[in-house]
């Protein structure tokens, strides 16, 4: 680095129908005579091991017969019974390491039933009939239940217990609920403002008030929550992300790839959108691909996404790293950061030391190299970051909040799921699951005439 | 190299595979088009008494019943026989048969139940210098209402009768098409006899109403607003025209009668079945509406590959050869016994087997091992009955073993017999005949 030049970080680098293009639908929704076909290749296995890999349970192969049946509503019916949010995980579930992964067609034909592709054909066709409440909300129960953060696990939580009647009141920090299915997952998999269209066909159930700006800061307010509700869900997510520990992490260019999602997400033009020409994307997990690809889709020259161990202890599915590669990024295995390097307060260039194992650890093993960066994302995983917590009493556990197997916490009338939880997997699916799963024990704890935490 | 020509009830053909009297027989057009792609003959559309020409329905004449992959499975129509004039026809018939003298040229025929009235076209039809004659006393549709067609096949006596005036007034060979909309084919195939028929030709269609249309409740295929019953074909009534036919070929009164198969036929496979249970030639009509004539250049390919491999000269040695096997159910041999059993190699573990067998069967198929999924043949509960191989999506995946003398039944605890027992000589039977 003799010459000294400017960092190279600009929006607007590609023409408007280049922009149109990259941020298209990844996967292009199935016409009604491919999903036909398609649900014909299904075999309606006995006790189906897609719906066991659903950690929702939805019963796929009844679904997809309905699909062949030409009764796609009775299709769309069976899978938001089992997950409100079936048309977003549609979108963004890793199909393939759930419930393709286990599709016996896979050992047949050597690819599964598109699970996924069907199952938004169905949610799809659903959402744009004129009629798509398709459940009823039980007779009013008078309990009052306060859900905190309007992510998939709040949100499936608060569909939940309104479609039982009960009165949900939804809290969000954002300006926007849907919480990552807004601001985290790639734009690509979420077109045309699905995350609120459907959040929007989530309220349609009645009998839930959304306050946006509600941000839990002060033990009192879980306090006040308790006072005030029958019982409090907490699906707040996961609000800060780990530092990098390297010297330069303060340098201009270094941004947090969760935050670099959110800005793209939200950019009604992606042309205003700012990106380096060379990116080095730092972190293994899907937030790491998303944050890769994206750079590349806005136009960024290089992007380089560096991961300190190997392809098969990625949390990105093997299946995604394939698409960031054919999208044009670059993956480096086996390098950790050991320092950001700088020049004129602006990143530059970024110093790794390759690593091995050694007994189960890493370990450098001497070499190093060197990335050249105008721009540097940090995607080395989030954390719970809300000092609140422990102060309400919330026992933790691994750094996310400790619950049993109902998503009960460690605080009488308090539950939570999602990211937030020490179970958390990053999936949405997942905390739709736990949301779920929650709903369903305050419902029966609320109907239980002898409330054992109450009374 | 395996001959495929034929000769049937003294009609010589290139090879067996006919057209069936159907629209794509309509015409000269039609046939010159077939005869050039390869088929070995055509029964021309059935030709009706002279006069003003019949009328079809000027709406939809066809439906059909399709896979969801919208694979052709049944077919049906409610088309009529020719509604041409009979003088282009028979034009016709004789300017085809002088430019293809190798190809045979059969001609369907249907006009009323009066001698007359076969007396006056026989000589007409002999005229064109044509293979033989196919009396149509099957089409299941409108003709049926006027006392012809089916209305005809479903009175033996009338077959006799009608059959005895067409051999009476031609030389050519006299081939009977028989309905299928019957109790028993055997009478109707006996009456051909008496008659002197030369053959029967089956099946024909089958009475048919291919669906009702959810949204307006109509039936389907409507006409303004209402359907009659069509002719069923393609397919789905193989099985039914492969029953009738082993029934005839079987049966001591019309046993030896030349037939030619019809029912469902696309494939060498599907016309060498026919053959190998009695039938002498084959005829093809839904195939070729759904594919066009090139396919009997595969059918052809496939039969001589078939011949060749098998190490047979001709089709003839072929024909009936798998007639033996068919009995009657009073003849099988309790005796033997069967096992399923399931290659774990090829199982993808669907559980297919499992539930069909646990929900409407014998119990007989586990569904884990030690907590996992694997699906097992137990047998002790195991009767051989073939339901998991027909459910299996995985060929050969699940076969049945038959057990051999000596070896225990595991569900009855029986020591499996050498000897043969059929229910004729079943102790359990009241009526045994035999000890």
């Amino acid at each position: 680095m003799s010459e000294q030049r400017k960092p190279d970080i600009r929006p607007g680098r590609l023409t408007a129908e280049a922009y149109a293009e990259h941020f298209a639908d990844i996967a292009p929704p199935l016409t009604e005579a491919q999903a036909v076909l398609e649900a014909s290749r299904c075999l309606y296995c006995y006790d189906a091991p897609c719906m066991q890999a659903c950690p929702t349970r939805i019963d796929v192969p009844s679904f997809i017969k309905r699909i062949a049946e030409d009764n796609v509503r009775g299709a769309a019916e069976a899978i938001l019974e089992a997950n409100p949010l079936g048309g977003f995980c549609a979108r963004d579930c890793p199909t393939e390491v759930l419930c393709e992964q286990v599709c016996v067609r896979n050992t047949q034909q050597g690819r599964p039933v598109a699970i996924g592709q069907l199952q938004r054909f169905a949610v799809d066709r659903l959402m744009a009939s004129a009629d798509n409440q398709i459940f009823e909300r039980a007779p009013a129960s008078g309990r009052r239940v306060a859900v905190v953060g309007a992510g998939p696990a709040g949100l499936a939580c608060a569909h939940a217990l309104a479609r039982s009647g009960h009165s949900v009141m939804l809290y969000d920090a954002g300006p926007k609920p849907g919480g990552l299915n807004e601001y985290g997952v790639a734009a690509y998999k979420t077109v045309d403002d699905y995350a609120q269209r459907e959040i929007e066909w989530l309220l349609g159930i009645g009998g839930i008030t959304l306050e946006c700006g509600w941000a839990l800061t002060r033990a009192e307010q879980l306090e006040r929550l308790r006072r005030e509700h029958d019982a409090v869900f907490l699906g707040l997510g996961l609000a800060d992300t780990h530092e990098l520990r390297t010297t330069g992490e303060s340098l201009d260019g270094v941004v947090d790839a969760v935050e670099f999602i959110g800005t793209l997400r939200q950019a009604t033009d992606r042309a205003t959108v700012p990106v380096g020409r060379r990116v080095v994307v730092i972190g293994g997990g899907m937030t790491a691909v998303d944050a890769a690809v994206q750079s590349k889709l806005l136009g960024a020259e290089r992007v380089d996404m560096v991961y300190r161990r190997g392809p098969e202890q990625m949390s990105a599915s093997l299946e995604e790293q394939e698409l960031a590669r054919i999208r044009g990024v670059s993956i480096h295995y086996w390098l950790a950061p050991v320092e950001l390097l700088g020049e004129g307060g602006s990143v530059r260039a970024v110093r790794f030391a390759r690593q091995r194992l050694a007994a189960g650890r890493l370990v450098a093993d001497g070499e190093e190299c060197i990335l050249e960066a105008d721009m540097v994302l940090k995607a080395i995983g989030q954390r719970l970051g809300n000092p609140v917590l422990t102060q309400c009493g919330l026992a933790l556990r691994d750094g996310r909040i400790a619950v049993d197997a109902c998503g009960r916490t460690s605080v009488a009338g308090v539950w939570a799921g999602g990211d937030c939880i020490a179970e958390g997997q990053d999936l949405t699916v997942d905390a739709v699951a736990q949301g779920l799963r929650a709903a369903r024990d305050i419902d029966l704890l609320l109907r239980n005439p002898k409330n054992p935490w109450r009374d | 190299m395996a001959r495929l020509d034929i000769e049937f009830c003294g009609i010589r053909s290139p090879n067996p595979f006919w057209l069936a009297s159907a629209p794509p027989t309509d015409k000269a057009y039609n046939v010159e088009r077939a005869f050039e792609a390869g088929w070995g003959g055509v029964v021309w559309k059935t030709l009706a008494e002279a006069g003003p020409p019949l009328v079809n329905v000027n709406g939809p004449r066809y439906g059909a019943l399709l896979a969801v992959d919208r694979s052709l499975i049944g077919f049906n129509n409610i088309e009529l026989i020719t509604d041409r004039d009979l003088d282009t026809n028979l034009e016709e018939i004789a300017a085809v048969k002088r430019r293809w003298p190798d190809r045979a040229v059969i001609v369907s025929i249907m006009v009323p139940c009066q001698e007359e009235s076969w007396k006056a076209i026989l000589a007409r039809v002999e005229d064109t210098g044509c293979d033989g004659i196919e009396l149509n006393f099957g089409c299941p549709h409108g003709m049926s209402e006027r006392g012809m067609g089916s209305a005809v096949g479903q009175v033996p006596e009338y077959i006799t009768m009608v059959t005895g005036w067409c051999k009476h007034y031609t030389r050519l060979p006299v081939i009977v098409k028989l309905t299928p909309n019957v109790t028993d084919i055997r009478y109707p195939a006996r009456a051909a006899k008496a008659g002197g028929a030369d053959a029967v030709s089956l099946i024909n269609t089958v009475n048919s109403i291919m669906g009702v249309d959810l949204e307006t409740l109509t039936m389907t295929p409507a006409v303004g607003g209402q359907g009659t019953h069509g002719g069923y074909c393609g397919p789905a009534v193989r099985p039914i025209a492969l029953n009738m036919v082993a029934e005839i070929a079987r049966d001591p009164q019309t046993a030896g009668i030349p037939i030619s198969g019809i029912g469902g036929i696309g494939s060498w496979r599907d016309a060498l079945e026919f053959i190998a249970l009695g039938a002498g030639s084959v005829q093809v009509c839904t195939a070729a509406m759904v594919f066009g004539f090139k396919i009997v250049q595969d059918m052809a390919n496939g039969l001589a590959a078939y011949l060749g491999a098998k190490g047979l000269a001709s089709v003839a040695e072929l024909r009936g050869r798998a007639l033996p096997s068919v009995t009657d159910w009073s003849h099988l041999d309790l005796n033997r016994v069967s096992k399923a059993v399931i290659d774990q190699d090829k199982c993808i573990q669907c559980g297919r087997c499992h539930i069909a067998c646990e929900d409407t069967a014998h119990q007989a198929i586990t569904s884990t091992r030690n907590g996992r999924r694997y699906f097992e043949v137990k047998d002790e509960e195991c009767v051989g009955c073939n339901l998991c191989v027909n459910v299996c999506p995985v060929p050969a995946c699940i076969t049945l073993r038959d057990l051999a003398p000596g070896e225990v039944d595991r569900r009855t605890g029986r020591v499996v017999s050498a000897a043969r027992l059929d229910w004729t000589g079943h102790p359990n039977n009241p009526l045994r005949t035999t000890v």
